[in-house]
């Protein structure tokens, strides 16, 4: 319930929201948490394993058992922390992890159920009989695990990914981050504030505290009000730092749009990925649980998640609040609480020697062992130094000591040190580089240890940037002294709960240590402690500490587990953001995209360039159809094509020719001026790398071609050998792929069709011819080279012509009976002709084994050239490049076989690359790799394909199956 | 991570190409055994600690580096480019 005068929420502004399908009103500034606290609602989940009704625990992100599900149209998200949720009006979320009503769950029979579900339940019990665990035992398991429920709707709402840069980044805005974020802004530093929370302030917005005699949020307001007027100063609320990563470097991610009412201008959520100079870690820490018997049911909470409910949202949690503690700075909640008119029942002081002077009953040497409250707590029992009380009380604020929030620290393999002082780890200088950890995060508890600790971190920082930070007069605050004495557990006749979320109680530990289990990161996975959303941020530590009781180990010699990114749990939306469908690569497209788009042609992508696949005609109803068509075009009249996405690398200097000799297995310094020459490329390992065509085109100026697919490689690999093998050496080469819009002209008419648009006709221009030409005025560069086998031509223009030319070409080429041809008729005609693609060159295959050994120069050096000669890759032993011919259809991938052996794959002779049908020959055509295939043309094989049902005889041949004395090529 | 360019500064680890040891720099002549080839090509150390490895400056400049770094601590302890070294030509 609300209590007047208390608060920072807006009690001006209404907002109606909806649980479980009832309407309730909060007011803006709350979160979903603290308005069903606020409306009397107790029971807002069902714990994972015995289901058994659990209330709010904290008030922060580290929230185990308020999970419910956020709805929205046609989504539903899981596993949402009611204690981060902000309300906004039309808030529709459910509660989680039950069958039927949240009041009457039907699978909270599993907690009458529970001496049998202990730590390795599932590894003990469902290990027979065999037969029943794929049938009974996972279907049931599934249906019962997990905890909330995922839509099963694609997620289409938008988000984003973003860079940023800064001096020093500030982690958490409590008196730790603002002090250290006004230090080094002043210094002149770009400061990056990054709070989790929706509102800067941190502990002072829950704390009711006293700075420099003043409320600390005026305070704070000046704070914010300094900073947000910097213009070297971003602050970001909703912004939880993630993980700490190498170079300094963190992700963050920011809850932009989440906290409102859907708006489709807003990205849900904003990954960030932050590179800071240095950093502070001022997150504060977090105030942990004690196990004693049924502290599960709601209404026992935090002490300082009581505070925070009271001071920051104006509600009590209670109408008769208890206090369980075992250190003095619980008290002040005791205070606060009675202060603002909320009953104390009493206060329970574990320590037999700590102050009874309050005014509120107090027992010392106090133990919880029962509660009582299906529902909700009603009442508890126990026992103190002068006896056994029974206490009528609705809520139970409980605090066993603060952990700094470390987790961060530990993001780079540091491991955190013990402090016997504090009871708790700090952590380890260094553990991040760059970053130093500041206030309560480092164990400073009290607020002037947390202004001073983050005004020093930072006049640190600054120092190590070369800043000087001006004198600043250190705000005056209280320093209490933190005082407490360990408890971790209480032991009793009933279950302890550690793990809320997971359900693990400190009897799992404890048998998990029996059963041998000795080591932390055994019984964290044995016992599931720690695994569930909240990774066991309020109880890992209580739960090693019970390990090292079992193990008689102290804490320090059992360690922790390890803490790994991220802090809170992140959507993978969010990680993927931009990578959604057609933003997931870059698109590439040709000059021609649009002109082969009007002509209807499906676009195929062919790396990241997308390439037409065939251009229909009325009346074709396959893409064979087409495809027959278009090569009848090539084969019988003239065919036009872009070709643009070959990759073209400009090569020059008076050591271009020497290096194209490194490079290339065969030769390129003999190459006549204005020639072409097909190279071989192979890696050092001796196998392919890739093909292609060089032209001279000057004494020491080179223009290579690469494949498609290969052309980053390709370039790439050039880079190398030329800064490794050639630095020195008189040489300069850069990708022009872009540069030139490049179009084959091939069929028996294609002479004339180029006549039809250059501005000089053509004279002598024999195969392997390259040369200058002018077509409307503009320079272009003509090559005399084919991939089909007919006479073909490539001419290359300025890549703002190559639209214009594309259009001209294809129009003349169809009054010549030809027209354009795409990816399939494309395949068709090199598949014809036995030129290979990377699907033959496809990382495994040697010179050898394409049948190009002899291009391999046995005059010079080449890379690759010493591991291409080497045992094993020459022989007959090696799978051949070869040609197959049948009458039926077949697929590529399809494996070989002897006729008479057994389909095997220790007996497979070889397997199908590439194939299709041929309709200059009229059957189905093929290039394969077989064993010792060169000399097995002729022979029938046995080609087995298990994905498509094949089952049928092939015939080997040459791989050539279309002119094979190239006599059309040179026509 | 971060790696620090000789020639554009310090970039985020996404620009840049891993490729491996350092190892390929050293190219064994055309008629070394075949041992010495192999031993180049795919005998690796796999060190924990102090090793230099290669990277290409894909998204930048087009460098090959060569770059020092800690495989236990992560820290990086130079960077340099591979054509810069000391006796770089072959």
């Amino acid at each position: 319930m609300r209590i007047a005068g208390k608060g920072l929420i807006d009690r001006d502004t209404q907002v109606s929201f909806r649980f479980n399908g009832t309407s309730y009103v909060g007011h803006r500034g709350d979160t979903l948490a603290s308005a069903l606290l606020a409306n009397g609602l107790r029971v807002v989940g069902r714990s994972f394993k015995y289901h058994r009704p659990r209330g709010v625990l904290t008030a922060g992100s580290e929230e185990p058992n308020a999970l419910v599900e956020i709805m929205e149209e046609g989504q539903q998200t899981p596993n949402t922390r009611a204690t981060v949720q902000e309300i906004f009006d039309g808030l529709e979320a459910r509660s989680q992890n039950h069958l039927g009503s949240l009041r009457w769950d039907l699978w909270s029979l599993n907690d009458l159920a529970a001496p049998f579900l202990s730590a390795g339940f599932y590894y003990k019990t469902f290990m027979w009989p065999r037969a029943f665990w794929e049938k009974l035992y996972e279907p049931a398991i599934r249906r019962a695990a997990g905890l909330g429920n995922l839509s099963p709707n694609a997620d289409t709402a938008p988000y984003e990914k973003a860079w940023a840069s800064c001096d020093l980044l500030v982690i958490g805005s409590g008196p730790t981050g603002l002090m250290a974020a006004l230090t080094s802004a002043r210094a002149g530093a770009d400061v990056i504030l990054a709070e989790e929370d929706f509102r800067m302030g941190g502990a002072l917005l829950s704390a009711d505290q006293v700075i420099d005699g003043q409320p600390a949020l005026v305070w704070v307001e000046a704070a914010l009000a300094e900073l947000d007027s910097l213009p070297n100063v971003r602050l970001m609320t909703r912004t939880t730092v993630t993980g700490a990563y190498d170079s300094g470097v963190f992700g963050a991610l920011e809850r932009v749009g989440l906290h409102r009412a859907p708006d489709a201008h807003l990205p849900r959520e904003c990954f960030w990925r932050i590179t800071a100079r240095r950093a502070i870690l001022a997150s504060g820490a977090m105030e942990r649980p004690i196990a004693f018997p049924l502290n599960d049911r709601p209404g026992i909470m935090m002490a300082s998640a009581v505070q925070s409910y009271l001071n920051r949202f104006g509600v009590a949690t209670g109408r008769r609040v208890t206090l369980y503690a075992n250190n003095d700075a619980a008290r002040v909640t005791a205070r606060q609480l009675m202060a603002a008119g909320v009953r104390v029942a009493a206060i329970l002081d574990s320590r037999p020697d700590a102050s009874a002077v309050e005014d509120c009953p107090v027992y010392l040497g106090a133990e919880v062992l029962e509660t009582h409250g299906r529902h909700g707590l009603r009442a508890i029992q126990g026992r103190h130094t002068g006896g056994e009380f029974r206490l009528d009380t609705d809520c139970l604020a409980m605090s066993g000591g603060w952990n700094p929030t470390l987790h961060l620290t530990c993001h780079m393999n540091g491991r955190p040190k013990w402090s016997a002082d504090l009871a708790a780890f700090v952590p380890s200088d260094g553990a991040v580089p760059g970053l130093v950890a500041a206030g309560a995060a480092n164990g400073s508890f009290s607020t002037h240890g947390a202004l001073s600790t983050g005004h020093a971190a930072a006049v640190q920082a600054m120092a190590d940037l070369g800043l000087t930070a001006p004198d600043l007069a250190l705000p005056t605050a209280e320093d209490a002294p933190y005082r407490l004495t360990p408890l971790w557990s209480v032991k009793g006749k009933h279950r302890a709960w550690l793990d809320f979320a997971n359900d693990v109680t400190t009897k799992d530990i404890t048998q998990a240590a029996q059963e041998g289990y000795t080591s932390v990161e055994h019984m964290k996975r044995y016992t599931t402690q720690g695994m569930a959303p909240d990774q066991g941020k309020n109880s890992n530590v209580a739960a090693l500490a019970l390990l090292a009781d079992a193990t008689g180990r102290g804490i320090p010699e059992t360690g922790t587990t390890t803490f790994r990114p991220p802090f809170t749990p992140i959507s993978i939306a969010a990680l993927g953001a931009g990578g959604r469908g057609k933003t997931f690569a870059p698109q590439r497209f040709m000059t021609s995209d649009q002109a082969s788009r009007d002509r209807g042609a499906p676009m195929i992508e062919a790396g990241l360039w997308y390439r037409p696949s065939y251009f229909p005609k009325h009346g074709e109803t396959h893409w064979r159809d087409s495809c027959n068509r278009e090569v009848s075009y090539v084969r019988n009249a003239v065919g036009v094509a872009d070709v643009s996405t070959l990759g073209k690398i400009d090569i020059q200097g008076r050591d271009a020719a020497r290096f194209l000799d490194l490079v290339y297995t065969n030769t390129f310094s003999t190459l006549p001026l204005n020639r072409v020459r097909y190279g071989l490329m192979l890696r050092e390992d001796g196998l392919v790398l890739d093909d292609g065509t060089t032209a001279r085109l000057g004494e020491n100026h080179y223009l290579m071609t690469t494949t498609t697919a290969a052309a980053g490689l390709v370039m790439r690999h050039l880079d190398f050998v030329h800064q490794t093998h050639a630095a020195d050496w008189d040489l300069r080469f850069i990708s022009v792929t872009e540069t030139w819009a490049q179009f084959a002209i091939a069929g028996p008419k294609a002479r004339a069709l180029l006549n039809s648009v250059l501005d000089q006709p053509l004279g002598d221009f024999p195969f392997m011819a390259v040369g200058p030409v002018t077509v409307g005025g503009v320079k272009a560069r003509l090559f005399r080279i084919s991939f089909s086998g007919e006479q073909g031509y490539e001419i290359a223009v300025p890549t703002r012509y190559g639209e214009a030319l594309f259009r001209d070409l294809v129009a003349r080429a169809e009054t010549m009976g030809g027209g354009p041809y795409g990816m399939e008729a494309l395949n068709v005609l090199r598949l014809e002709k036995g030129f290979i693609t990377h699907a033959e060159i496809h990382g495994r295959t040697g010179a050898f084994d394409i049948g190009m050994d002899k291009m391999v120069s046995a005059k010079k050096d080449c890379i690759g050239k010493r591991m291409a000669m080497r045992e094993g890759l020459n022989g007959p032993e090696r799978e051949q490049l070869v040609g197959l011919r049948c009458k039926t259809e077949f697929g590529s991938g399809a494996h070989l076989f002897t006729q008479g052996t057994r389909v095997h794959r220790e007996t497979g002779q070889g397997y199908v690359t590439s194939m299709c049908y041929s309709p200059t020959l009229g059957e189905w055509i093929g290039l394969a790799f077989v064993k010792n295939g060169r000399a097995r043309h002729g022979e029938d094989l046995r080609l087995v394909d298990h994905m498509r049902n094949t089952d049928c005889l092939v015939t080997v041949c040459n791989p050539v199956f279309f002119d094979p004395e190239g006599g059309k090529l040179r026509a | 991570m971060r790696l620090t360019c000789p020639l554009c500064g310090p970039r985020d680890r996404r620009e840049f190409y891993y490729y491996g040891a350092e190892d390929y720099l050293h190219r064994p002549a055309p008629d070394a055994p075949i041992e010495a080839w192999d031993d180049h090509l795919h005998l690796r150390t796999n060190l924990a600690g102090v090793i230099k490895d290669l990277w290409y400056h894909e998204g930048g400049c087009a460098s090959w580096l060569l770059v020092t770094r800690n495989t236990i601590t992560h820290e990086v302890l130079s960077v340099e480019r591979v054509a810069d070294r000391k006796g770089a030509s072959a």
